[in-house]
């Protein structure tokens, strides 16, 4: 489903990732984890096509379209959805509205007809129940006033609404609460089919408990140093990222 | 965050859509201004004496007047004697029928989405379709009649209701009240007067359209709204204008009278020629507009969407006389490429216990100016008054410019005054994050304008709601990237 394939990329003139090589297959969930300031988001961001980044080489693939090439909305309508660590506010604009419009830009991306409002009312009822999310939320202006529980989960039905191919989820444990992460990952699980895939980018293991990866990833540096299962997560949880950091100038060393 | 808005602002020519020119034969006063031009508009119109005097007078007034200055806007001065000051098309004037009015112009209007085939109206509203310095023909005049209503253009109020025109024509606004409406004052020409007798609700919209189509002429119209005791009407006019290299002068007067009980809502949605892109043309709009809740318990609201115009000088204003009386002012204006507005309002609480509600969004785009200006004055009288004004503006890039010029007057103790102003700009990661959902730019940016207008838009009569909406949206199309 998406192949990145050597990728440097970085922010005026300031390179951050240096050559990452990434493969995801429908139906895997994938985690990227990595100290701060290693990268990640900055791979969020990039494959989601943030005009601030430069990517100076590489390639990524998706669904077999050269993904570098799409605008962002492009990007979205062939399937690509971003969970945002910081979700924006838009004063006045509804989120059901906003939702709605999503929804139809990317069906008119699609080349299908536009929903109209009793069956886009129906879906949203449907995922209401299974996101756990108040009908009052999405009847307020978007992520105005939303607490951080709030936006994240909004985040999640709104992936859930758009039914993404591949869905990044950019720190989505930052600032929440145990029970506020449960009922985000919940939410992620029931989106997972053998159709699609979810990159999971964060920081911590905790959410990893509740969203399985099928394989980590540790990005140091700009690079993926090191790949496992799910257990690798486990170890960097209980050794922390200064073993990463130790084994890497061990090698640097040995080679010197 | 400033380097990336550079990305939205790259600009690429507005689309006017009612840039249009209807080639019919005209018949126009020569150019310019003396007492003979008044002489030849009340003559055409076949005024009674009484007015002409009044029209001679204001000219005199007018004559010994400046120009304002003090506005947040520069523009060359205005050469009076280049103006045609009335132009009519050449057709049978107060048609019998509207089946009477020539079908070309009957095609301009339904070019312009108004149709004056009453069937095909929208049930629920009425039009008066004014042409340069004429009316042409009012809908469901007949429907309304039997209610007591009147509804009709100026000049035939005039001839039909001169009591009534004598009583209140510049009660509110005085001819000489300010340079341009001593001048409107002087060669006013067509607009609508609107009659609502005591205790009757309107059943409908009553609206006006305004349509420059003459060139180097000027609009001069006057609007004059009267409501009696416990009546309630909602009245809406909308203009458009020719794409035209030169300025063209729009300089009109709006009075409201609302007496006790009474409730008027008047809604405007202004969308002359602006100019284009680098700023050539467009129309000039001096307009005065103030309503007077002259009755206890009377309600007066103002809702403007402005988005054309090169200039906009306009302030409806509120004279709360009335004890309990209430006075709004909804106002969202939209500035693009060249575009200079200084719009707001004037709420002067006399009455004891009287309110009012100040609510202005300010959008900037290109290289526009965009002023709010406005007054809050509590008389020594006007106990427990209250006013509460929010004036927000919104930025999109950073070669457009907002202010705010507030401006509170209070002379009483009793007084709760509130004044709320907010600047902010569309955020890269704002568009973004619409981005990323599959909503291109030009969408994302109607998104947050019309979120960020949305409280005012809400004001708006349903029928008019929508249309509104996307002329927001077109009026900044091209303003990003």
């Amino acid at each position: 489903m998406l192949r990145i394939q050597n990728l440097h990329a970085g922010i005026e003139e300031r390179e951050i990732l240096k050559g990452i090589n990434l493969t995801i297959n429908a139906g895997e969930v994938h985690a990227i984890m990595g100290p701060n300031g290693s990268g990640k988001s900055t791979l969020a961001s990039v494959l989601a096509g943030r005009e601030a980044y430069e990517v100076s080489q590489g390639s990524v693939d998706f669904l077999g379209k050269d993904l570098l090439e799409l605008a962002p909305e492009e990007r979205a309508g062939e399937g690509l959805f971003l969970a945002f660590q910081y979700p924006v506010e838009i004063p006045g604009l509804s989120t059901t509205n906003f939702i709605k419009t999503a929804l139809n830009e990317v069906r008119k991306y699609r080349g299908e007809e536009p929903m109209d409002s009793l069956a886009f009312l129906k879906m949203m009822k449907e995922k209401m129940a299974m996101m756990e999310i108040d009908q009052s939320l999405l009847s307020r202006p978007l992520n105005e006033g939303f607490s951080g529980g709030e936006k994240k989960r909004n985040e999640i039905f709104q992936m859930a609404m758009l039914q993404p191919k591949l869905a990044i989820l950019d720190e989505t444990d930052s600032g929440l609460d145990i029970d506020a992460i449960r009922i985000v990952a919940n939410g992620v699980n029931k989106l997972k089919s053998k159709d699609n895939a979810v990159l999971v980018v964060t920081h911590y293991q905790r959410l990893l408990d509740y969203i399985v990866p099928d394989f980590v990833h540790v990005l140091y540096n700009g690079r993926i140093v090191k790949s496992g299962g799910k257990e690798l997560a486990l170890e960097l949880e209980e050794k922390g990222y200064d073993f990463i950091k130790n084994e890497i100038r061990a090698a640097e060393e040995v080679n010197q | 965050m400033n380097d990336g808005l550079s990305a939205i602002e790259k600009t690429v020519l507005t689309d006017y859509k009612y840039g249009f020119v209807t080639d019919i034969e005209a018949d126009e006063a020569p150019k310019g201004l003396n007492e003979d031009t008044i002489r030849f508009i009340s003559a055409k119109k076949k005024e009674p004496q009484w007015l002409l005097d009044w029209r001679l007078k204001s000219y005199r007034h007018w004559l010994k007047m400046e120009e304002p200055a003090w506005a947040n806007i520069k523009y060359p001065p205005i050469d009076f004697q280049d103006i045609i000051f009335y132009s009519a098309p050449k057709q049978k004037i107060n048609p019998n029928s509207l089946d009477e009015i020539d079908p070309e112009l009957k095609r301009t209007f339904e070019k312009l989405g108004i149709s004056l085939e009453e069937q095909k109206r929208l049930t629920g509203v009425a039009v008066d379709a004014v042409i340069d310095s004429v009316s042409i023909g009012t809908t469901f005049k007949e429907q309304l009649g039997e209610l007591g209503i009147i509804f009709c253009s100026m000049s035939e109020a005039v001839q039909e209701h001169p009591e009534l025109i004598k009583k209140y024509l510049g009660s509110v606004v005085p001819p000489t009240d300010n340079h341009f409406a001593a001048l409107n004052s002087a060669v006013f020409s067509d607009g609508s007067f609107c009659y609502i007798p005591k205790g009757v609700r309107c059943p409908m919209e009553l609206s006006t359209y305004f349509r420059i189509n003459a060139e180097n002429t000027g609009q001069f119209e006057r609007t004059l709204i009267v409501a009696e005791e416990g009546s309630y009407v909602s009245y809406l006019e909308g203009c458009t204008a020719p794409m035209r290299d030169e300025n063209q002068l729009h300089a009109a007067v709006v009075e409201l009278i609302a007496l006790d009980n009474a409730e008027i809502k008047y809604s405007t949605v202004q969308n002359w020629y602006p100019g284009d892109k680098q700023g050539k043309g467009g129309i000039y709009n001096f307009v005065t507009k103030r309503g007077i809740c002259m009755g206890d318990h009377s309600k007066i609201s103002w809702t403007q969407v402005e988005t054309g115009s090169a200039i906009t000088w306009k302030y409806p204003s509120v004279i709360l006389k009335g004890d309990h009386s209430v006075g709004e002012f909804y106002s969202v204006a939209v500035t693009n490429n060249h575009q200079q507005a200084d719009t707001g309002t004037k709420m002067m609480h006399i009455g004891k216990n009287t309110k009012s509600r100040i609510v202005s969004k300010g959008i900037s785009a290109g290289v526009s100016n965009n002023s709010y200006r406005g007054l809050v004055q509590v008389n020594r009288k006007a106990d427990n008054a209250r006013n509460f004004s929010q004036c927000d503006s919104l930025l999109l890039g950073d070669k457009c410019g907002a202010h705010t010029f507030p401006y509170i007057e209070v002379k009483n103790k009793t007084a709760v005054v509130e004044h709320e102003a907010t600047t902010s700009k569309i955020g890269e990661d704002q568009i973004f994050y619409c981005n990323q959902r599959g909503i291109d730019t030009e969408t994302a940016v109607a998104l947050i304008v019309n979120g960020f207008a949305r409280e005012v838009m809400n004001q708006l009569p349903m029928e008019f709601a929508v249309e509104a909406q996307k002329l927001l949206a077109i009026s900044l199309e091209g303003s990003v990237g």
